[in-house]
């Protein structure tokens, strides 16, 4: 491809361009920007935070005839306008960083909408061109769209791709490449504000003359005065004189329609341009989404479509995620840790302890949890990519209502049943932050496998053949206190506030191997690299408040902390041994039955249950089962939670919420059960 | 244009066709409204309505749940199949 940069070409501009080329993706949800960044840049990618935000940045970089580009996945935004961080994220970047070109992708299935984004983009001081994606969804829902004719409308290239086949994928290289170099003309029709509001606009261009602060460019400002939006809005009355602010405020408050203004604007220019390009499928053919969705999205098929679905997840989790964790706990983890300890035999003893029950233990910890978590990611992703992610959100919506939820938060949580790791992570497709705090801070009182593997141990031990009952109850007690604390948390700290239940229902599609592979490859990678440190840390501090200062759990800082708790946990009806167990729970949940053998003297098996039995009440077994299943959040939970929020803040009230709930909730069955003379 | 009546878009039944008048939403849900395609005069259809719960309709071509609620805020005037 010589023609990308040939030599008569070169002229000053392009000699100053020598650093490497910056293209921003950018594009609305639903219309395959991840599957073509992903195309594109491979496993050449990073995946972090934006600066102070919880919002993914994702770029990478590829190479093309020896020229490297640089690439960064702007969020996926419907607008430009600041109604979440990502929008804010997006225009930013445009504006600030200044990419060399802006490549928008739109979906060709549902042009109308995704052109939008583009008639803000093209206001944007970045060339834009159009990746016209999804072509084959299109064809399939009967839709032709001809993107010459589109393309001489927009005055932008317009390239017709499917990404998930990377077909066009290469000529979209070739006309950016030629736009960079300057050979292609890149002159986009602007749209305007519908024609009642051009005097408005033309006032308020007056105001803000000569006092817009740089970057921003002085029309686009202007619009956003119109359309309401409250960064801008914040940002030219600090700019404004006095009387100058006075006059733009009065004036915005006399038109405060004009958002639908600007915004009917933008789809007169969209309609002028898609009238030409597309014909559209004839009246009454049904669609593929509309077949499924008739069953799909039902009040009641839907449900238990869903139910289906998510018991083949679980059938997946115990058939091939339990047995592989088990594997890798007792083979890989236990075996490294015996080759170690034969290996430092001849060390000090604390160094061995340090390296098999610290070191080894937190990362056996990241190990073992990971086949679940993988299993999880999969679905999840696979889920996302088809597109049914959002019906399921829309069959749940009236149950998470109570909550001041949306159906949004169902799935995320709903993952908490396999461990609260992905959970926590899941809960990246809520858009608004309230909610997804709030999903954040219930979501530990989704009772883990983990968890229930201490109850499948106990409860027989202490309830014989009333165990399976009582592993009823108690997960119908977390899930009633799980909705509580969600209707409580939701009247307090967000004060009621529901955002609302707005949602695109993608239209249905294959899903992209590649795609669900990577987020599956990314999200383990991010929990390895960065829980996992935070894990680790708190393993081995775990490890040596246990061994401190005698070498033995017997006398050490941790059993002497549980001692020094322990009126809180004889109110609970639990002694000493019972309250270090939950705390040495920490790092993993399923500790507590190993510390308890450690206690009592003996190895985790038969003799351990039937001392239990003989030692405690039924009240004292019964509150012990409660506070195990309510218990502040396993230390990989916590990690995630840290990762996530981005805040220490939210992370330890998450944590005080669920030791406050897990006391009061395990003093009071342990009262009712003393009193009921169980 | 002899038979219309303004609705809210919750009241249009399942198979009709309306063209948005307003909405009373707040300011921030206006903007998510219209970014999804909403704006008075758009044409809108529903596409399931249960009487309850939330409902899907398209609008430009594309498909969107909305809440009861949301959807009350909207005011449609339905269009009769025979015009």
């Amino acid at each position: 491809m010589s023609e990308c940069h040939p030599s008569s070409i070169i002229t000053p501009t392009v000699i100053v361009r020598e650093k490497t080329p910056l293209i921003a993706l950018a594009g609305q949800p639903n219309v395959g920007k991840s599957t073509l960044f992903n195309l594109l840049t491979g496993l050449n990618q990073h995946v972090g935070n934006w600066p102070g935000k919880t919002v993914e940045r994702r770029e990478g970089s590829f190479t093309l005839d020896g020229r490297q580009f640089g690439l960064v996945d702007l969020p996926g935004t419907y607008s430009l306008t600041a109604n979440s961080p990502e929008e804010v994220i997006a225009r930013e970047f445009i504006l600030r960083e200044q990419p060399d070109i802006v490549v928008a992708v739109v979906n060709a299935a549902s042009l109308e909408r995704s052109l939008y984004l583009v008639a803000e983009l093209v206001t944007l001081p970045a060339p834009v061109i159009v990746a016209l994606n999804m072509m084959d969804v299109a064809e399939h829902e009967g839709i032709h769209v001809e993107a010459e004719v589109l393309e001489a409308a927009l005055g932008i290239p317009v390239m017709p791709i499917t990404a998930t086949r990377t077909t066009g994928t290469h000529e979209l290289l070739r006309i950016i490449c030629k736009t960079l170099d300057g050979d292609l003309p890149n002159h986009p029709r602007q749209p305007e504000i519908r024609a009642d509001h051009l005097a408005i606009l033309k006032e308020t261009s007056q105001i803000i003359a000569g006092y817009v602060p740089d970057p921003y460019p002085d029309e686009w400002v202007a619009l956003k005065l119109l359309e309401g939006d409250a960064e801008i809005t914040r940002l030219m009355q600090e700019a404004l004189p006095g009387e100058k602010g006075q006059a733009l405020n009065g004036l915005l408050r006399r038109h405060d329609d004009a958002l639908l203004a600007v915004a009917s604007g933008r789809y007169e220019w969209i309609e002028r341009m898609v009238r030409a390009a597309v014909v559209r499928p004839k009246k009454g053919q049904v669609s593929w989404t509309n077949q499924i969705d008739a069953w799909a999205t039902h009040p009641i098929g839907g449900l238990l479509i869903l139910a289906g679905i998510l018991g083949l997840v679980f059938w997946l989790t115990f058939t091939i995620g339990s047995p592989l964790q088990g594997w890798l706990d007792t083979r890989v983890v236990g075996g490294l840790s015996n080759w170690i300890g034969q290996l430092l035999g001849g060390y000090p003893l604390w160094l061995k302890g340090l390296v098999v029950n610290g070191i080894l233990g937190g990362a056996g910890a990241v190990i073992t949890f990971l086949p679940i978590m993988v299993i999880f990611f999969a679905a999840f992703g696979l889920l996302e990519d088809t597109g049914y992610m959002a019906r399921a959100a829309y069959v749940m919506d009236n149950l998470m209502h109570m909550m001041g939820l949306h159906g949004k938060s169902f799935l995320p949580l709903f993952l908490g049943f396999g461990c609260n790791v992905p959970a926590v992570m899941g809960t990246r497709v809520i858009d608004s932050k309230p909610a997804r705090l709030l999903t954040i801070l219930i979501a530990p009182l989704v009772p883990c496998t983990a968890r229930m593997a201490v109850v499948a141990f106990l409860a027989p031990a202490f309830f014989g053949p009333k165990a399976l009952l009582v592993s009823w109850l108690l997960i119908l007690l977390s899930m009633f206190i799980l909705v509580l604390s969600g209707t409580l948390l939701n009247k307090i700290i967000f004060k009621g506030q529901r955002s609302a239940f707005i949602m695109e229902m993608p239209l249905y599609h294959l899903p992209n191997a590649r795609t669900i592979g990577l987020l599956v490859w990314q999200r383990s990678l991010s929990f390895i690299k960065k829980a996992g440190s935070t894990i680790l840390a708190m393993a081995v501090a775990v490890w040596v408040l246990s061994v401190l200062p005698n070498g033995e759990l017997g006398s050490s800082y941790l059993v002497q902390f549980g001692k020094w708790v322990a009126p809180v946990g004889q109110w609970m009806g639990l002694d000493w041994r019972l309250t270090v167990a939950l705390i040495t729970s920490f790092p993993a949940k399923e500790n507590a039955i190993a510390t308890m053998g450690v206690l009592f003297g003996s190895s985790p098996n038969a003799d351990l249950a039937q001392i239990l039995t003989s030692t405690y009440s039924t009240a004292s077994a019964l509150s012990f089962l409660v506070v195990t299943m309510l218990f502040i959040p396993c230390m990989a939970t916590v990690a995630v939670i840290r990762q996530e929020t981005n805040s220490w803040g939210w992370t330890l009230l998450n944590i005080g919420l669920l030791l406050a709930i897990s006391i009061a909730a395990g003093g009071v069955v342990y009262h009712l059960a003393l009193f009921l003379r169980l | 244009m002899t038979h219309t009546k303004q609705i809210s878009l919750a009241e249009l039944p399942v198979d009709g066709q309306a063209i948005i008048v307003q909405f009373s939403s707040g300011r921030s849900e206006t903007n998510r409204l219209v970014s999804l395609g909403f704006t008075p005069g758009a044409k809108i259809g529903m596409a399931q309505n249960y009487g309850r719960g939330p409902l899907i309709v398209t609008v430009r071509g594309a498909r969107v749940a909305l809440g009861r609620g949301e959807a009350n805020k909207i005011i449609v005037e339905q269009r009769q199949p025979n015009e």
